[in-house]
């Protein structure tokens, strides 16, 4: 169902007032001055809103906030573990961004956000003010909620490798030293958390290694879901690809993690003690911090917004988008993140003009690669509704249960040229 | 309409609650601007297209294995779409996107990239 003209038009309303707080509330000559947006987080949804912002209305001031002088992708890191791509392969940077499309990169932390006063404070005390203002922090951990999983022991000794990088390494190097022989386990969260398919395409690149190289080890998942993302194309490769070498345990088997003990390297569900040589715990997930700091997130731990132009309903003037974001039916992806920074992107450039923004569009299309050869995919086309963003009905969807191994070999190369292109649009 | 939606539209406006003078303003210059769009892009079918480039590349220019949509006709994207939603023509994913759009939405989305090029040089 389509939402309607007279449902769509309140929501756009709101958005409208909210701009003028911002600049038909300042004197007459404001409206002559440069238009500032203010971009937090240069991940997936940040620098995609950051170019697209620019690319729209090259007029815009823009300006990214991005600590990172590099940004590794958490899609297709999990390719790392298969000896498929390096970490320098999966590395973007901001050069283009600025050189290119004119966006300013400052390398900062945003440490405030004063949404009264519409500004932003920096780690070095720097004050940017913002007509709008963009906030795409990504996740954060929940420390707390697995007793005996802290940071200092992610960074150590049980890796989540659910933001890329130094995570990733971490990982992949105790997969190397591990013995032909070993348990490696994998404990993914509960729904919601970002990259739905993440755990069990990581189970099955680490499976490909494994294979090849330490073939009597074992891979057992222990998760606290019925079931998971694309389950059925996952397990029906597995039982190709990698017979014997996947147990999946869900929460009917007492697959739900209680606690770990790093120094013993144990993993305690509700069932029994399972040991790992290898013990990569994914921790339930939040907001980024800075979304949390600045009251932006709800009761859920992430951010509630306009499906129109994901302005916070909290606060006017700010949109949240990505991975932080509560966004309806779209899974917290990368490429839903970028989607939905063009949308906000869309709809900032039309606000600021005193324009009313185009009804949304999303997209997600995410592959997971099984082994080199062996892709599948899920795709997925929304749209607003009564109910906020749901998934058009016999649209979308996943690669066929039945697929030829013609097809999966096709789609492990169009993962390829997916990851290429998306990150060409994104930092290119 | 569902309580869901209602309370996000009373937040929505109770954050905005001064300006609810401005809305009706709003609604009445909007109305008097809405038909104008013979020189600017069509922002729907902006909208509708962007998403595109998330695999097919920015304004449809593909670097590797995957097709540009730059360059083609608006008859040739309408068609190609319609093909995959029909299943006329194989596809891997491209089915599953197009069921996603109504014929007039397709069409919005090749005039975007049918005649991005020309505005683009």
């Amino acid at each position: 169902m389509n939402i309607s003209r007279r449902d769509f038009n309140k929501l756009v309303v709101s958005g409208i007032a909210g701009a003028s707080l911002g600049i038909f509330g300042a004197a007459g000559d404001a409206y002559a001055a440069k238009n500032r947006v203010v971009v937090i987080g240069g991940g997936f949804g940040g620098a995609t809103a950051a170019k697209y912002l620019k690319k729209l209305d090259p007029s815009l001031s823009v300006t990214l906030v991005e600590p990172k002088a590099a940004y590794i992708t958490c899609p297709f890191s999990n390719w790392v573990f298969a000896g498929l791509k390096t970490i320098g392969e999966i590395t973007q940077t901001y050069a283009v961004l600025a050189a290119r499309y004119g966006v300013e990169v400052v390398a900062d932390t945003a440490v405030s956000i004063d949404a009264a006063r519409s500004m932003v404070t920096l780690g070095s005390g720097k004050v940017l003010n913002y007509d709008r203002l963009i906030v795409s922090p990504g996740i954060d951990f929940k420390w707390g909620a697995i007793p005996g999983y802290s940071q200092s022991i992610s960074e150590t000794k049980m890796p989540h490798a659910f933001q890329a990088g130094p995570q990733t390494e971490l990982l992949n190097k105790q997969l190397h030293a591990m013995k032909n022989g070993g348990t490696v386990l994998i404990c993914p969260p509960a729904n919601p958390f970002r990259c739905p398919p993440g755990p069990y395409e990581r189970a099955s690149l680490i499976a490909f290694y494994l294979r090849d190289q330490k073939p009597k080890s074992k891979i057992v998942i222990l998760d606290p879901k019925d079931k998971f993302s694309k389950q059925a194309l996952f397990r029906k490769g597995w039982d190709r690809l990698y017979p014997g070498m996947i147990e999946w345990r869900g929460a009917a088997a007492g697959g739900k993690v209680q606690s770990v003990d790093a120094a013993a390297m144990t993993v305690t569900t509700e069932l029994d003690v399972v040991k790992g040589d290898v013990i990569n715990v994914i921790p339930p997930q939040r907001a980024g911090k800075i979304a949390v700091d600045a009251g932006l997130t709800d009761a859920s731990g992430w951010c509630p917004i306009n499906p129109v132009s994901f302005e916070s309903t909290v606060h006017t003037g700010i949109h949240v988008i990505g991975d932080a974001c509560i966004a309806g039916a779209m899974p917290k992806s990368g490429f839903a993140a970028s989607s939905q920074g063009k949308l906000a992107a869309a709809a900032i450039v039309r606000l600021l003009r005193g324009k009313e923004p185009a009804q949304p569009s999303l997209v997600n299309t995410c592959y997971s690669l099984l082994g080199p050869g062996y892709g599948v995919s899920v795709a997925g086309v929304y749209k607003l509704s009564a109910e906020g963003i749901v998934e058009i009905p016999g649209s979308g969807g996943l690669t066929p249960i039945d697929a030829s191994d013609d097809q999966l070999n096709q789609e492990a190369l169009f993962a390829r040229g997916w990851y290429n292109n998306i990150v060409n649009d994104i930092w290119g | 309409m569902p309580s869901k939606l209602k309370i996000l539209l009373a937040v929505c406006v109770v954050s905005s609650g001064v300006f609810s003078a401005s809305m009706d303003a709003f609604a009445a210059r909007n109305k008097a601007t809405q038909p104008a769009k013979v020189a600017e892009t069509d922002p729907r079918g902006e909208v509708l297209a962007l998403s595109c480039a998330g695999c097919h590349g920015t304004d449809g220019k593909s670097s590797g294995i995957i097709p540009s949509v730059y360059g083609k006709t608006p008859d040739y994207i309408e068609t190609a779409l319609k093909d995959f939603k029909s299943g006329v023509r194989y596809s891997t994913v491209m089915g599953r996107h197009a069921k996603g759009y109504s014929d007039e939405e397709i069409h919005l989305i090749a005039q975007y990239f049918g005649t991005i090029w020309g505005k683009n040089k």
